[in-house]
């Protein structure tokens, strides 16, 4: 079974081949390193740019705005604030221009916490990017959806912001790729670049095949009729992990990847909502004016009347940044025990 | 007698750098319609009949010849543009009618670049390269490494990337990023960088805000053959412009100017936009050039200057008369394919 970052490179693969994607580039991008977490390696049209965020970004808006296609890569998200007005123009050109400019363009980062990164390599992005008017978000919580996100991401018309979740890139998921080998080794020996001396190295790609996750389009992970559990990214996993805990109580927990944040999935939410009753909204950036808030509202707008307790928004602290000592992490960000808690807290609440 | 002498002798010490008359006199022609149209532009805005006006007069002796020099045409096998706000005489010289400027500075749904969406002279012509004007400063020259990037790439064609812009906005970064992204070794980008230098960001002068002894100086740190032109003077840049358009097309390698400019009506209509007298004219200086020369009649000038005028006029009068966007347009082209993009009907 592939890993998250083995099964970005067989999109990027896959796109290269298929789709016209022409420029893969961004910090350490190509040879020889293929990206810091290796999502890269092997692949026809990597390069690596300046050490400079604005230069990626604005590059990519000039490369798509001649009408290519392709995928920038910014380290890490906590290097991507540098560019917010430049990924506010990517937005907003199209609309700007009344409809004449579209940049078909890829973003994509790794985000989030939970690899010990301390301040600076643990900065989620998704509340900020849904504030991206004009661009498409998602955030896969498994290789098999980041490999279709990533693959709808890059043949969309529109600026697309593929969101990487650090902590998963070496988790492996439940399902194959279409075309992947069943056997993890062989996978490997075709596709990771050797330690050492990689001069000679060529990637044997397997024949993956077309897979695509539309945007806009949810999945049930755990199916459940007491509460709904909305989630994405690293903390899908957690919640699942702690529905199956649950279950052994006698609670029934619906849990919901939303893999898509900007457009949404709300009618899984909302037809999850009117059977539970109750939900509650899990993922890490911080807590004040969250893309959970944003859902929160519109569950209390749209659901009221079908609500049995207050929806809850569990995210990570407004805190200036996520300090180093595990103390100070899970302090920051939210932990097993804490939606573990807020789905008891929520399930006892009586109306 | 005496005096048709005296003209002659001048005609011959002046020969505009050996430029073909006809070029003189379209670089001529497009001058005047530039200026006739920014004062038609700040007339409306007088008028109250549009918002904000920002422009280009003072920059036509720049300008122009660059409008008529780029390779005009649509995708990569033509030159791309990257302008700034000041750059109507450009597109004046390529082509642009003044209806569709002041389509634009009257916010009509009928503006060809955005559609009533956005302020004056923030053109976008897709059908020319014309890349979208944005208001923030100095992005436009990262954007313009990525065009370059795609054009370095295409076989058969030797267009380039131009790129325009102020003098205060080389502060930013992105000023920065481009000469290094254009000038990576044996990754070099077919570039014409450029920068229009009035002396002024809005009220903050020259003096006071630059240690370099010329912005061109930075691109020489970079390896980018590099020079500063007087283009008060049509002719000085009309003929540095062809030279290091010739030098990119040929080597596939940037050049840069720095275009010292005038700014004959302040920074925009924030500031007032009213006249400002001790700055060179550079379409007055260009037509007593020509008259004196014998290459212009006071006559045919007046003709010429009366002729864009009714142009001017008869626009605005169309613009008045056409329809503006409405309220319900505002989801419209949030995605391509007009996807929606309203998340209450998600
Ligand atoms: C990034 C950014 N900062 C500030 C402004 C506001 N602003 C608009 S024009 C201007 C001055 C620009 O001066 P310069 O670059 O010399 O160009 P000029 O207008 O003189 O042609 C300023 C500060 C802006 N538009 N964008």
């Amino acid at each position: 079974m592939a890993n998250m970052a083995q099964a970005i490179r067989m999109a990027l693969h896959y796109a290269e081949t298929n789709y016209e994607l022409k420029d893969i580039f961004g910090q350490d991008v190509g040879a020889p390193l293929g990206g810091v977490f290796t999502a890269t390696q092997g692949l026809k049209t990597t390069w690596n740019s300046t050490l400079d965020e604005r230069g990626i970004i604005g590059m990519a808006m000039g490369i798509a705005m001649a009408g290519d296609r392709c995928v920038a890569e910014i380290q890490f998200a906590d290097y991507i604030f540098n560019t917010i007005d430049l990924l506010k123009i990517a937005g907003n050109t199209l609309w700007c221009t009344n409809g004449q400019y579209n940049l078909p363009m890829t973003v994509m980062t790794p985000v989030g916490a939970g690899i010990r990164g301390s301040v600076y390599h643990s900065h989620s992005f998704d509340a900020w990017a849904s504030r991206l008017a004009g661009w498409k978000v998602v955030m896969p919580s498994n290789p098999l959806d980041a490999y279709g996100l990533l693959l709808s991401c890059i043949k969309d018309p529109n600026p697309c912001l593929f969101l990487k979740p650090k902590a998963l890139m070496r988790v492996r998921g439940e399902e194959l790729i279409p075309g992947e080998p069943t056997d993890e080794k062989e996978l490997k020996n075709m596709i990771d670049a050797p330690i050492g001396d990689r001069s000679k190295w060529k990637a044997k790609w397997p024949e993956v095949s077309e897979y695509l996750v539309p945007f806009g389009k949810g999945k049930i992970t755990r199916a459940g009729d007491q509460i709904t559990v909305v989630s994405y990214g690293r903390h899908l996993l957690l919640c699942n992990e702690v529905a199956d805990q649950l279950k052994t109580e006698g609670y029934s927990v619906e849990v919901v990847d939303l893999r898509s944040i900007y457009p949404y999935d709300w009618s899984l939410i909302k037809t999850s909502v009117e059977k539970t009753g109750r939900v509650i909204f899990v993922n890490e950036d911080t807590e004040v004016t969250n893309f959970g808030e944003h859902l929160a509202y519109r569950v209390v707008q749209e659901l009221f009347y079908h609500l049995l307790a207050r929806p809850q928004v569990i995210a990570g602290k407004n805190v200036p940044g996520i300090g180093l000592h595990p103390h100070l992490e899970d302090a920051s960000v939210p932990q097993k025990h804490d939606i573990e808690k807020a789905i008891r807290e929520v399930c006892a609440e009586v109306p | 007698m005496m005096m048709s002498i005296q003209k002659k002798s001048t005609h011959g010490s002046d020969n505009f750098s050996g430029l073909a008359k006809s070029i003189l006199m379209d670089m001529y022609k497009y001058m005047v319609k530039s200026r006739v149209l920014e004062e038609r532009l700040i007339k409306i805005y007088r008028a109250g009949e549009s918002f904000f006006w920002i422009g280009g007069p003072g920059e036509e002796a720049w300008g122009v010849p660059l409008g008529m020099l780029a390779k005009k045409g649509q995708g990569p096998k033509y030159d791309y543009l990257h302008l700034h706000y000041r750059c109507s005489p450009t597109l004046v010289a390529m082509g642009l009618d003044m209806l569709s400027s002041v389509r634009l500075m009257m916010n009509r749904s009928t503006d060809r670049s955005t559609g009533g969406r956005n302020f004056s002279n923030h053109f976008c012509i897709p059908e020319w390269n014309i890349a979208p004007v944005t208001s923030p400063l100095e992005v436009q020259y990262p954007i313009a490494c990525g065009t370059a990037h795609v054009q370095k790439r295409t076989k058969g064609s030797q267009a380039i990337t131009i790129v325009t812009g102020g003098d205060a906005g080389t502060a930013e970064g992105d000023f920065a990023s481009s000469l290094i992204l254009a000038s990576r070794k044996n990754q070099e980008l077919p570039m014409l960088i450029t920068v229009q230098n009035n002396k002024w960001g809005i009220s903050t002068h020259y003096e006071g805000q630059h240690g370099e002894t010329f912005i061109a100086d930075r691109a020489k740190a970079f390896n980018i053959k590099s020079q500063v032109i007087n283009a008060n003077d049509p002719v000085e840049s009309y003929i540095a412009i062809q030279e290091s358009m010739d030098y990119i097309r040929k080597t596939g390698k940037p050049a840069f100017i720095e275009a010292m400019v005038s700014r004959l009506y302040g920074h925009s209509s924030a500031s007032g936009a009213n006249p400002i007298a001790d700055e060179i004219d550079p379409v007055k200086e260009f037509e007593r050039r020509l008259i004196k020369a014998d290459l212009l009649s006071l006559s045919d000038a007046k003709n010429i200057w009366e002729e864009y005028e009714r142009e001017g006029i008869k626009a605005a009068e169309q613009a008045r008369t056409e329809p503006v966007p409405q309220a319900e347009s505002i989801w419209d082209h949030t995605y391509a394919d007009n996807e929606n993009a309203d998340w209450r009907k998600f």
